[in-house]
């Protein structure tokens, strides 16, 4: 169960609020600034979950660049580093797509501990072995910033009706 | 019955001679029959490993897959601490300052080395720029990406980490790195066809042992190599899923 994002964690002052409820019933209350943490050069974010989504693994970068400890990551779910300006239509098609055995990808603006964001495009796929599914390996790279203004003009368009009112804490 | 031996082409012409007295190392440690197949391009090679050919090969990351899940290969040992990284270089004198700087139309310099080719063209997506929208220059080394930098024939290069910095001192000045990958997961991995996978742990001992002695040692430092770490099932396909979202 994750815990309300602490007002003493957010960093650089003023922030916005919004309870998120995710998939599975869980909810929060999420802080966030408007600060964007530019994606590391060169660098890959990398982590992998089990089936039910909670992260087995995390790299360097995904450590520096979420915030979290990786103590804190690993046995988290990875809804974690959901935004509450990412709407749920941006991910449609993310479990047809992985339930079909292809790999999805998609722009995807992420919620850091201290409130912050960061921009990446994601490609997610299915580990498969010996013919059983155990687990997604999830891998972030640095987008073009014409694709994040494109998605950021795009995505506060695709919300459904009532759904950004549900934030309220 | 003589096993086939064969290496990633992407290898630098300097190891040749390091790969023939491996392969020589390697038969008397194994007491078999062991010949060393080496390719210029990765064409010929897979050709090879298709008909099966193939039954022990230093393999390039990007081939992991194919050696693995269609072809039956199992993994032994991975080089250590030898990640595949890869650099975007320009001329020196270049406008170019960033990554972001190149333009649509770009000449783009780089061998068929596959993962390195594959960690290039990420690091050039932040400008919007693929396969589509640049132009490739196909070489045959890396020091043939580096002249084509330096007669002005291309605007970026791909090079493997290693290769750009074992370029001459001369050479490299005139170059200038924009960017480096630091992906660490990514490396070569060393394989057992189907016909020698009954011996994997017996290769993966002798391996394992290598820098225990001079000789050992010797061979290794020819290879570029500091020693052989195991390389497990799970690794592997780590590995394999994680290029598969590269490309």
């Amino acid at each position: 169960m994750l815990r309300d994002m602490e007002p003493a964690d957010i960093a650089g002052g003023a922030f916005k609020e919004a309870r998120l409820t995710y998939f599975d019933g869980a909810s929060r209350i999420v802080r966030y600034t408007d600060v964007e943490v530019p994606f590391p050069e060169g660098r890959l974010i990398v982590s992998c979950t089990d089936v039910p989504g909670m992260i087995t693994q995390a790299n360097k970068a995904f450590v520096d660049m979420s915030g979290y400890s990786k103590e804190e990551l690993i046995g988290a779910p990875h809804y974690i580093l959901r935004h509450p300006d990412m709407p749920r239509a941006a991910f449609k098609g993310l479990w047809d797509t992985l339930a079909r055995g292809e790999k999805w990808t998609g722009y995807v603006k992420n919620l850091r501990k201290d409130g912050a964001y960061y921009w990446v495009f994601a490609t997610v796929i299915g580990n498969v072995r010996k013919g059983n599914l155990v687990g997604y390996t999830s891998v972030r790279r640095k987008p073009s910033r014409t694709k994040i203004d494109e998605c950021a003009k795009l995505y506060p368009t695709l919300f459904a009706p009532g759904e950004r009112e549900a934030y309220s804490p | 019955m003589t096993h086939t031996f064969t290496v990633s082409p992407d290898f630098p012409p300097a190891r040749i001679s390091g790969w023939f007295i491996f392969n020589t190392w390697l038969q008397r440690r194994l007491e078999a029959a062991i010949h060393l197949e080496l390719y210029d391009d990765f064409v010929r090679q897979r050709a090879d490993i298709a008909a099966g050919k193939i039954d022990l090969i230093y393999a390039n990351p990007y081939d992991a897959a194919l050696l693995v899940r269609e072809k039956g290969f199992v993994p032994v040992a991975r080089p250590r601490d030898k990640a595949d990284e890869a650099i975007i270089a320009v001329p020196a004198a270049s406008a170019v300052q960033h990554v972001e700087d190149l333009r649509p139309g770009a000449r783009i310099a780089s061998t068929d080395d596959p993962d390195v080719r594959t960690m290039g063209m990420i690091m050039i997506e932040p400008a919007d720029l693929s396969a589509a929208n640049t132009a490739a220059v196909a070489c045959g080394n890396y020091v043939l990406v580096a002249k084509a930098l330096l007669s002005g024939t291309a605007d970026a290069g791909f090079f493997l980490k290693q290769s750009f910095e074992e370029l001459s001192e001369v050479t490299r000045r005139q170059l200038r790195q924009i960017v480096e990958s630091h992906i660490y997961v990514v490396h070569h991995a060393l394989m057992a066809g189907p016909r020698l996978a009954p011996r994997r742990d017996e290769i993966r001992d002798a391996l394992l042992g290598m820098d225990q002695d001079a000789k050992g040692r010797d061979i290794l430092a020819n290879l570029g190599l500091a020693g052989w770490d195991e390389l497990d099932e799970e690794a592997t396909e780590f590995m394999i899923d994680l290029m598969d979202t590269l490309t």
